[in-house]
């Protein structure tokens, strides 16, 4: 679905749908939307709606600018962004590359950077693109579809909220996600970041398109689901119920910088008797069945709420939830050799193969 | 000072009655009172602590403590009444300029509590270390702008559960500049979180002067009636305050009502793991007992349109209560959302009045017997029983949203409208009715215990997990002691740990929260 209603329009109206969405299409990550929302909702207040474009409305030496938070979404909550990060990174770019940025993209279309992105296009008075990096949340920079087209995350631009900037020009993409991850631990656990930038023609190829739009309708589809949010969902995307269940242990730890967990799922309703075990990375990464994989990255797979449908993330999972586990079908960029080399199982450390959970469970 | 008895007084102010009720140290019910609530308030607590210690001879020199539940606060708050003008300074520039103070309020209740809010540079990261140096300057500069209209200042510093120095040099500053006002400090009331801890900061400062009403009100009503006992407070956890420290955490009340039913439903029935039903005049709560206590909330809690992170039990709350008027709508019947409150007793119907009241279709149903005269309803019997059936249906409904689990539950009916509460309804094991269920409330704010509780981010690196947790486990229960809980039978109740998520250190924040029965002396 790439096509974008005409003049289509983010604002105070369908700004808290957009949020909503985003928690539907992280798969467990990126955090909460609710200060980006907030951000966004005050940018629109004093600024006006944020004009969302398609990428064929640009032409191709346009310079895109795709940009988001980095870090931990959890000290976000406590140190707000300064509102002016955006136009930071923006400065940097147009005095790097001389020329004007023509519109603002998110990088990730799922949790917080979903959200973010809309304040500083209001900010700037620029468009928002109607695509993303990613399709969903991931952890790492290199977890963006231009790195599996060859393409450099730099010159990428970090700043913090005392709107220091640092610009990167790294070997690689991993070498980047490395550089980033320390300077971002240096700057208080989370910081605003310009990455993978480009012309409009570059972006053509790994952009995910569409995002936008569908996180918004994700978002009013569920407001006006009522009683029944999950065939509200099921009517915006293809939706995989993997089963019902109530959240009946939660175990988190931190290692290499990230938090890796899991949670047991006991069933109710129809699936009484199944145990589901989830298992994440930040990012819901498997969900298990007597020890075989029902559901793997790079599909998106969700926790929903089972009364509003809204999406939880990992951070947020707690004994006792009930909730529907579900999966989305991922973006197909993600499910060719190379993204899954990337983002597949097992570059997470499984030992089984990715099988799209259409087709597992078609 | 004469040497004091063993008996207990717990009073709860409601929408309709302020109840009392007298238990002994072996939480025995020695008596009860239910109570007009009066437009004052202090007045009905008065007269209900006159009525409860009547039926008990010599009662009043026997008593050692008092804990009192009240909408005080929370009702300030929904009619924008009585409250303080604050002045709101947050610590974070140039951090969170995105999204002022108050930016999310709804206008009304921002006209009636700011008198000026402002960002000043200073907070710290969540290792402690400052964002930039506190702006001093700036922050005199601002005191002196609101001089003139600030009765409450609300201080509010990015990390400052993390670490609180700031927030106490710039509550100095308010001393030199402002004298004698009213400060809140927000590390002392929410935990992470800017924005929730900085409204409920806010609404804090705002309920300063409610707060020293009612500590003042319960004060002249236990002089005039006699007593010389402890005073507490009950909060929104089911556990208790001193009056000083309502006065300085007003905003902790807010939430204790259906706490206190909830415990008190557990109290009369022995049952730790059941449905609570409260009914009262104009609304209905409905939640969950586990391990003998309430259910807590996992999302943000909205007061009066605020978005706060209290701890809240997790309630479904319906519009519907004894006093919830009815009336045709087209073929079928509305119910409320009006209600005659406390003027039940002269406008019902089965008093003599002349509005049709969910009371009136009970009675008219024959699930509630000795309540007025019931055959004055005779007139609106069609009317009387689609309410009823229109009643079951969202009791019905909000009993299943509350349930966790497709499990059946024991439901216990308290509060002075439980007879709307039908004996049969899908997915409860059955209704279970005690004895004094009408005083519910009362009873749990007399047994209520007391409770200290931390939570902080902590950076593992140093000193390793084990003592991080071990440090935050005394602290709880310091905590705890410090608010009157007994040392010796203190115990953590809740141990949560979330890592923070894309760092590459170590770091998590650590919730403890430790509870006790009240020291005894």
């Amino acid at each position: 679905m790439t096509a974008v209603e005409v003049g289509m329009q983010i604002d105070l109206d369908n700004l808290p749908a957009l949020s909503l969405g985003c928690t539907v299409f992280a798969g467990g990550g990126g955090g909460d939307p609710r200060i980006g929302e907030l951000m966004a909702m005050e940018a629109i207040h004093r600024l006006g709606p944020v004009e969302v474009l398609p990428l064929e409305a640009l032409d191709d030496d346009d310079l895109i600018m795709p940009c988001g938070m980095i870090g931990a979404p959890t000290v976000m909550v406590e140190k707000i962004p300064n509102g002016a990060e955006g136009r930071v990174i923006r400065e940097a770019y147009e005095g790097r590359f001389g020329r004007h940025v023509a519109a603002v993209m998110p990088f990730e279309m799922g949790g917080i950077n979903g959200v973010l992105p809309v304040a500083w296009a209001a900010y700037a008075g620029l468009p928002l693109l109607d695509a993303d990096f990613m399709g969903r949340a991931f952890p790492e920079l290199q977890m963006l579809t231009p790195h599996l087209y060859g393409m450099s995350g730099s010159p990428a631009v970090i700043t913090d909220e005392r709107l220091q900037t640092i610009v990167f020009n790294t070997r690689d993409n991993i070498w980047l996600e490395r550089l980033v991850r320390n300077c971002v631990a240096t700057l208080g656990g989370s910081a605003c970041g310009g990455l993978y930038p480009m012309t409009a023609g570059a972006a053509r190829r790994p952009a995910i398109t569409g995002t936008v739009t569908r996180a918004i309708r994700m978002g009013e589809a569920i407001r006006r689901g009522g009683e029944d949010p999950l065939s509200a969902i099921g009517q915006v995307a293809p939706l995989t119920r993997l089963g019902q269940g109530k959240v009946v242990d939660i175990e988190r730890r931190t290692s290499g910088g990230f938090v890796r967990g899991s949670a047991l799922v006991e069933g109710l309703a129809a699936d009484k008797g199944r145990l589901f075990r989830l298992e994440f990375q930040n990012e819901n990464l498997v969900v298990l069945e007597d020890g075989e994989p029902l559901a793997t990255v790079p599909d998106i797979i969700t926790l929903l709420d089972l009364h509003t449908g809204h999406g939880i993330v990992t951070e947020g999972i707690r004994y006792g939830q009930r909730i529907e586990i579900v999966a989305f079908p991922s973006p197909e960029v993600w499910t060719s050799p190379e993204g899954l080399s990337a983002v597949g199982p097992r570059a997470f450390g499984y030992d089984f193969d990715y099988v799209a959970v259409g087709v597992r469970h078609g | 000072m004469a040497e004091r008895g063993r008996l207990r007084v717990g009073i709860d102010v409601g929408g309709t009655n302020t109840d009392a009720v007298i238990i002994d140290d072996q939480a025995k019910l020695l008596a009860k009172v239910k109570h007009p609530t009066t437009s004052d308030v202090t007045t009905g607590i008065l007269s209900a602590l006159r009525l409860v210690l009547a039926q008990l001879d010599g009662a009043a020199a026997g008593i050692s403590h008092v804990m009192l539940g009240t909408t005080h606060a929370t009702n300030a708050i929904l009619e924008r009444r009585n409250l303080n003008r604050v002045a709101a300074i947050r610590l974070g520039g140039p951090a969170t300029h995105s999204v002022p103070p108050l930016a999310a309020w709804p206008a009304d209740l921002r006209a009636a509590v700011s008198c000026g809010a402002t960002i000043v540079d200073g907070g710290v990261e969540m290792t402690g270390e400052p964002i930039v140096p506190l702006d001093e300057d700036a922050v005199r500069r601002f005191l002196d702008e609101v001089a003139e209209q600030a009765e409450g200042v609300a201080i509010s510093g990015v990390f400052s559960p993390v670490l609180s120095d700031q927030e106490y040099r710039v509550e100095e500053l308010v001393r030199e500049v402002l004298g004698d006002v009213p400060v809140s400090l927000s590390h002392e009331i929410g935990s992470l979180g800017l924005l929730e801890r900085e409204n409920a900061c806010v609404l804090n400062a705002a309920l300063v002067a409610v707060a020293a009403r009612v500590t003042a009100g319960l004060g002249d009503a236990m002089t005039v009636n006699g007593i010389s006992a402890e005073a507490y407070i009950a909060q929104n956890d089911g556990t208790l305050m001193s009056l000083d420290y309502v006065r300085r955490y007003p905003i902790l009340t807010i939430g204790s009502g259906p706490t206190n039913s909830m415990r008190g439903a557990s109290y009369l029935t022995g049952a730790t793991d059941a449905l609570v039903v409260d009914v009262g005049g104009t609304s209905t709560d409905i939640g969950i007992l586990t391990a003998g206590f309430p259910r807590e909330s996992s999302t943000a809690v909205e007061i009066g349109g605020v978005r706060t992170n209290f701890r809240m039990p997790d309630l479904v709350s319906l519009a519907i209560g004894g006093g919830t008027i009815v009336g045709p709508a087209g073929d079928d019947v509305q119910l409320g959302p009006g209600s005659v409150g406390y003027r039940l007793t002269s406008e019902a119907l089965v008093f003599g009045g002349t509005v049709p009241t969910l009371t009136d279709a009970i009675v008219a149903a024959g699930r509630a017997h000795g309540i007025g005269d019931p055959s004055r309803t005779a007139a609106h019997e069609r009317l009387l029983r689609r309410a009823v059936a229109a009643s079951d249906a969202r009791i019905e409904e909000g009993v299943d949203r509350v349930k966790t689990s497709g499990r059946e539950l024991p439901l216990i009916a308290v509060g002075g409208g439980s007879g709307l509460i039908p004996d049969s309804l899908a997915g409860v094991a059955g209704v279970e009715r005690p004895e004094n269920y009408d005083v519910a409330n009362a009873i749990g704010a007399a047994i209520a215990s007391v409770s200290g509780e931390l939570d902080r981010v902590f950076a593992y690196g140093k000193d390793g997990r084990d003592e991080a947790i071990a440090e935050a486990v005394r602290l709880a229960r310091d905590e705890a002691i410090r608010a009157g809980a007994d040392p010796g039978h203190v115990e953590v109740v809740e141990i949560e740990e979330v890592p923070l998520a894309y760092l590459t250190d170590p770091v998590a924040r650590v919730r403890v929260k430790a509870a006790g029965p009240l020291k005894t002396h």
